[in-house]
């Protein structure tokens, strides 16, 4: 994947983030990404990011799990193979519910989660460029992308005015990789995986 | 500032004058610095314990379960009561992450993360005993149900014993993976401060290559509440089966409708001490006491005072279905087995009404939920009792059934018991020290969260500006 350029701004407290949020979207420069430390509510709306849908999968493998083991079980024992458990019905609904249950939730959260880390492109090994290795301890780092007609410098003191305790132009790769940089930051040996 | 108003009369989560980088550094200390000799100390011991535990096992699988005292009458003994026992243990861990979050207690964030350790670890050391109580363990995998060649013989979906399977299975990927995908983030922060290059490598690898994006955040916020949501029916539904393996037979003093919910109460009862054990400890030798404050301990301290008065009445409710049912054979399991205390194991009743019923009590009075050493005392008598609660129903019930020539002389523990018992404890220790030495053992960003509405000094901002003139007030902080 190739680089790109970027201007980071960083920023300490979220009641100065928002509003050069605000200005930076109505100066109409497009906002890469936020870093943040911990979660900080209403930057996802603030940053105009859509909701996400990670509970709808959720519910999907839910449902999946639910139809799997009531189908399967009911499969077994009722066609499949049915034993006479003490005179009970082969097709023992209310016994049946507590593992369907568990099943139902097993597969919600793992396909959750695993949702999760591809949504994220998140896995071990996987290698991603940190703007600012602040960003996880105690700064809000706002990443801006530069086009063609951007003036890096210009927009570097925009930020500055906009409360920014610190600016940088970076330029970074904007996806992940496999591979190994050297201290320039030149790609020595190109792994990466193109992935939709 | 922040703009979530919290009342002043609500006490700080967070005490002293904190930044988030000094959140950061209170909280990696312990990762970053060398493990003191204490921690060497109690490693060892752990391990030494843990090796016990896989020495009686050895003895177990090699000469078989005839190793254990168990016999035809008393079929359970040890193995399954210190199986419910680990495993309730365990619910309150899941009832701090996930409960609590669904009810937006602030005051989870501060012991969630090692109390949800604490739940994987304690189901790791609960599923130990059915496993090994197999006998033939090589056989373990006969109770997945897979196409196989013998029939094909399914396992049995009406079995108790098989949604215990996948029970304790479940809710150990569940919580395993909650606990992990809060960890990420954490993890991140530990990386991103490394001073040497293999502490950067491996926390790199932990961290899934977290970066704290803003999208990454909502989804990440999004999974936390979707996963608690999931774990809380499912930790309901985890001592509800346990006590399924109970409630569904026909022994006297088993097959009672109210062991699902009061199995529920003593397992979050229990699971508490548990957490006030290791919390005191923890808070003392990494000085965490700042995060891990009095008002945490108090607020364990009332949800056991609460539980524990639900299992009390729950064991009086046993005691006059007993009565109410006119049934003989109930009658003699609870009034000449149980409540009887010149029956053989009636020493273990009163033992379990003692630790779990009258000495809670105790936390009716705020100063001694406040007060650390009571605290501590109690968390240990808790669990003791609550192990008696186990091993009350599972023995006193069997040793004597329905015939009295099957009826068991008395049944104890052989030595292989015990060693089991006591290296599951080895295991459970030997994470627990593992994990507070290499993983962030509160939630780093979780607190940051609630550092701006709950930390002593934002209290104090606030309430300066309560004290301001309304106008100026709009003036300055409304929107």
């Amino acid at each position: 994947m190739a680089k790109k350029k970027f201007v980071v701004g960083c920023f300490k407290q979220e009641s100065v983030l928002f509003p050069a949020v605000k200005r930076v979207r109505t100066a109409g420069y497009k906002i890469h990404d936020v870093y943040t430390p911990y979660p900080v509510h209403g930057l996802d709306h603030a940053m105009g990011l859509r909701e996400t849908s990670l509970h709808t999968a959720g519910f999907i493998y839910g449902i999946t799990g639910t139809a799997t083991a009531l189908s399967c079980i009911s499969w077994i024992l009722a066609s499949d193979w049915p034993l006479n458990f003490g005179g009970k019905p082969h097709f023992a609904l209310p016994a049946w519910i507590p593992i369907i249950f568990e099943f139902t939730v097993l597969m919600a959260a793992v396909g959750m989660v695993l949702t999760f880390c591809y949504l994220c492109q998140m896995a071990p090994f996987l290698k991603k460029h940190h703007f600012h290795l602040r960003a996880t301890d105690d700064l809000f780092v706002m990443v801006i992308e530069c086009t063609a007609k951007t003036n890096a410098e210009d927009l570097q003191g925009f930020l500055a005015n906009a409360g920014a305790v610190e600016t940088s132009i970076q330029e970074a790769e904007a996806g992940w990789w496999l591979g190994t940089y050297d201290k320039e930051q030149r790609l020595i040996r190109d792994t990466t995986i193109e992935i939709a | 500032m922040h703009l979530k108003y919290e009342s002043q009369l609500r006490e700080p989560l967070v005490y002293g004058e904190k930044d988030f980088h000094q959140v950061t550094e209170d909280i990696c200390r312990p990762i970053e610095a060398k493990p003191s000799r204490l921690w060497y100390i109690g490693f060892f011991i752990s391990v030494a314990l843990l090796m016990f535990g896989v020495y009686s096992i050895y003895e177990e699988v090699i000469y078989g379960t005839g190793q254990w005292n168990l016999n035809k009458t008393v079929g359970w003994g040890w193995d399954i009561t210190n199986f419910v026992w680990w495993v309730g243990i365990g619910h309150a861990g899941t009832l701090i992450s996930a409960i609590l979050l669904l009810f937006r207690q602030g005051w989870r964030t501060g012991v969630n993360r090692a109390a949800e350790a604490m739940t994987i670890f304690a189901v790791m050391c609960a599923g130990q005993f059915p496993i090994w109580h197999m006998g033939r363990v090589w056989m373990a995998f006969f109770v997945m149900p897979y196409p196989n060649t013998r029939g094909p013989l399914w396992s049995n979906f009406n079995s108790p014993l098989l949604w215990d399977v996948f029970a304790i299975s479940t809710y150990f990927t569940v919580s395993l993976l909650f606990w992990y995908s809060g960890l990420l983030p954490d993890f991140a922060t530990v990386r991103d401060r490394a001073k040497t290059k293999l502490r950067k490598k491996l926390y790199g690898i932990a961290a899934f290559g977290w970066t704290g994006s803003t999208k990454h955040w909502q989804r990440h916020e999004s999974l936390s509440l979707v996963l608690a949501g999931l774990a809380t029916p499912l930790v309901l539904s985890v001592h509800t089966i346990v006590s399924f393996d109970f409630a569904t037979s026909v022994i006297p003093g088993w097959h009672t409708t109210i062991f699902p919910p009061y199995f529920v109460a003593g397992a979050i009862f229990s699971g508490f001490a548990m957490v006030q054990t290791l919390m005191l400890v923890l808070r003392k030798v990494y000085g965490l006491q700042d995060y891990i404050t009095l008002g945490h301990i108090e607020a364990m301290n009332k949800v056991i005072v609460l539980t524990g008065s639900i299992v009390g009445v729950a064991y009086l409710t046993e005691l006059f279905m007993g009565w109410y049912s006119q049934n003989k054979y109930e009658q003699y399991a609870f009034f000449y087995s149980r409540a009887n205390l010149f029956s053989p194991y009636g020493w273990s009743y009163w033992g379990m009404m003692a630790c779990n019923v009258l000495s809670p009590q105790i936390f009716w009075l705020r100063k001694m939920r406040r007060n650390l050493f009571v605290t501590f005392f109690m968390s240990i008598i808790v669990n003791i009792g609550m192990w008696f609660e186990r091993f009350v129903i599972i023995v006193t019930s069997l040793y004597r059934d329905y015939l009295p020539s099957s009826w068991s002389i008395y049944y104890s523990p052989s030595i292989f018991e015990i060693g089991f018992y006591v290296g599951t404890f080895g295991l459970f220790f030997t994470c627990f020290f593992l994990f507070s030495k290499y993983f962030p053992v509160i939630a780093i960003a979780e607190i940051k969260h609630v550092l701006q509405t709950t930390g002593e000094s934002y209290k104090d901002q606030v309430g300066n500006i309560e004290t301001q003139q309304v106008e100026e007030f709009a003036h300055e902080y409304a929107h």
